[in-house]
């Protein structure tokens, strides 16, 4: 069994939602990237979310794009993000996937990705830049392997893309909160999001998890109620950045605890 | 090849392996609703007359296919032409392709529109276009393109547009599109992208292949009416690539004619300051198509360099990096100091300064011609005027350059 739909079978029997926290690999050189994901991982996030740097991230906002030119100043590449991956595996418990813009996957070779990734114990994949139309561009590949290709859905997505995007769904579905980048944001529409959800949650049973611009408990107090977790970024990106450690330990402990109550 | 009925892109938008939309979901949406709005609203007769009649009005079309007499006399050989684009309103075919969007996207009901711009020719033409139809038009534009092209900057924002500086990355075009595929996602419900060259997801290559291919015709049309015949050549610039397929198109089922794109080599092709994707890149996928381009091993986007900053892109739209694997058409390079010698004849030679875009077009064919025939034929599509570039030539001619 995939190691997200164990994970999500455990929440679910425990009635929990999911915390799932992004970082950016490489953003700090390698090793930082080890002590980042063991030290999320005994804060109590339930599944953590690696970006691979890319030069023209189209899908992100400052904080992000700015970590990702840190890391490819650091020499990062998809490369070496799976050899740290592989390395640490023995001490990694919860559930890894990748947020990768596809031309990096490409360039490195599709079959090699999903071999490497499968070696470093890779449960899912993101690529912010394949909608539906591409996927076939990596299936065959991956589908040769355990690693779920997570789709996303936008606010913007009309309901027959939302059936298209729900058929055959792997892992969980990441439903994007705002029209807009990733960043923090003080505001966010929760009834807009939680009717395009509902709708989301008719087609499917995949669990869906809700991103972008979701930095507090407050904000995620308002999601969790309608989704199966939340997916945090650029709050913790910045977080270690300014080796604020004990921020990111709070902001789960926080989002966690809430999570717990919203069963 | 055969090209005997040539018909690109197909229905999921590729150009054989290239073109394609890898872009968020957040613009799945509306890049569908573009691709439905153009199929039925651009062939309708209203929006053909209402367009046909801008672009004779108030463009200037159709612009002259001049014989370069003297150009022809002092390279010896091939006769040379010009299609003047550098007569059109803004001098520049930047404006056949934007007037055609922004009346697409007024019948949309969207009446905000976001561009990129590089050199600032598409800016202009965008910001023109909504100062006449009464459309609010944001461009982002790379912090180092502001710096040398000053001029453009003041011109957009007197005819109303807001320029947003582009401070991240390289700070040139590649990073303006970054910026401005990000103003789209956040702003999608009321704004369309008016993409400036052949590049971007489907349906973009293929709308401003088909309104930039007045180009084509017109020069078909005049060159038969002169010489009872077709060209022999038909040489353009290729940044992202608009002004060359617009003039490609209409040729590309006519096999006796070649067709030649000339790429930026910018300091050499040798010493990996250029722009000459086609040439010496990869093929990867970058702004939502997938084409060649200047990457990394890594797959890291690589900066461009050009003199001129209209073709200061790393990439090349998918339909001509279809087109080269085809073989169809063949494309070169010519460097900086080919494209201002290049610059300099034409002025002197015919009294027309050219944009050092189209100079690079005029670098290659003056090298043809010498070898070619006097009873053969070169058409130059003469993309845009030259008065944005002198600070730039004169600068060059004092041993300086903007790269520096």
């Amino acid at each position: 069994m995939n190691k997200l739909n164990e994970k999500f079978k455990t929440l679910k029997e425990n009635g929990e939602k999911a915390f799932v926290a992004y970082i950016m690999g490489g953003d700090g050189g390698m090793e930082r990237l080890k002590t980042d994901i063991l030290f999320l991982q005994e804060s109590g996030a339930d599944i953590i979310e690696i970006g691979v740097p890319f030069s023209d991230p189209v899908a992100d906002g400052p904080v992000i794009q700015e970590a990702g030119l840190r890391a490819l100043e650091k020499g990062t590449s998809i490369s070496l993000i799976l050899e740290t991956l592989n390395e640490i595996k023995g001490d990694v418990r919860v559930p890894l996937i990748l947020m990768t813009y596809i031309n990096p996957v490409l360039q490195y070779g599709i079959e090699k990705f999903a071999q490497n990734s499968e070696r470093a114990q890779i449960a899912g994949c993101i690529f912010p830049d394949l909608p539906l139309e591409e996927e076939s561009l990596v299936k065959e590949a991956l589908s040769k392997t355990d690693i779920a290709v997570i789709r996303l859905a936008s606010l913007t997505s009309p309901e027959e893309r939302l059936k298209g995007l729900a058929e055959d769904s792997e892992g969980f579905i990441y439903a994007v909160t705002v029209k807009g980048v990733t960043g923090e944001r003080a505001e966010l529409d929760a009834a807009e999001l939680e009717a395009k959800i509902s709708e989301l949650k008719t087609y499917t049973t995949t669990p869906v998890l809700a991103g972008f611009g979701i930095s507090t408990p407050s904000l995620a107090k308002k999601v969790l109620p309608f989704c199966d977790g939340v997916i945090v970024g650029s709050k913790i990106v910045s977080a270690f950045h300014h080796n604020k450690r004990e921020e990111v330990n709070e902001l789960i402990k926080g989002i966690k605890g809430l999570a717990l109550t919203a069963k | 090849m055969t090209m005997t009925s040539y018909k690109m892109p197909d229905q999921n938008g590729k150009y054989g392996v290239f073109g394609g939309k890898f872009v968020p979901e957040t613009l799945m949406n509306a890049i569908t609703e573009l691709e439905q709005a153009y199929n039925t609203i651009a062939s309708k007769d209203g929006f053909q007359e209402e367009f046909q009649s801008l672009l004779k009005n108030y463009v200037g079309r159709e612009t002259p296919l001049y014989f370069a007499k003297r150009l022809s006399e002092k390279t010896g050989g091939a006769k040379i032409y010009l299609k003047r684009e550098d007569l059109n309103h803004t001098g520049a075919h930047k404006i056949n392709n934007t007037l055609g969007q922004a009346l697409l996207a007024k019948r949309m009901g969207k009446n905000k529109v976001v561009a990129e711009t590089g050199a600032g020719q598409h800016g202009v033409a965008t910001a023109t276009v909504c100062a006449l139809l009464d459309m609010e038009a944001v461009i982002f534009m790379g912090e180092e393109d502001i710096q040398r092209q000053k001029l453009n900057v003041y011109r957009m924002e007197l005819l109303g547009a807001r320029v947003v500086s582009v401070t991240q990355g390289s700070r040139t075009l590649k990073d303006a599109v970054n910026e401005a595929l990000r103003y789209w996602v956040t702003n999608i419900d009321d704004t369309h992208y008016i993409m400036g060259s052949v590049l971007g997801p489907h349906p973009f290559p293929q709308i401003v292949r088909d309104f930039q291919s007045v180009i084509g015709k017109e020069t078909k049309e005049q060159f038969y009416t002169v010489e009872n015949k077709l060209p022999d050549y038909v040489v353009a610039c290729i940044g992202g690539g608009s002004n060359a397929m617009g003039m490609f198109y209409p040729f590309i089922e006519n096999e006796d004619v070649s067709l030649i794109g000339v790429e930026a080599a910018g300091k050499g092709i040798q010493t990996g300051f250029h722009a000459a994707s086609l040439t010496k890149g990869k093929k990867g996928i970058l702004h939502g198509a997938y084409m060649y381009l200047l990457q990394s091993e890594d797959g890291q986007i690589q900066e461009a360099h050009s003199i001129s900053a209209g073709l200061d892109y790393p990439g090349v739209g998918p339909e001509h990096s279809y087109l080269m694997e085809e073989g169809r058409v063949e494309y070169t390079s010519v460097t900086d100091e080919e494209a201002l010698s290049a610059f300099h004849l034409l002025t002197r030679a015919e009294g027309i300064i050219p944009a050092l875009e189209s100079s690079h077009a005029i670098a290659h064919a003056v090298k043809l011609a010498a070898e070619l025939p006097s009873d053969s034929s070169i058409v130059i599509c003469l993309s845009g005027r030259g008065d944005k570039d002198v600070d730039t030539i004169r600068k060059a001619a004092e041993g300086r350059t903007d790269h520096e």
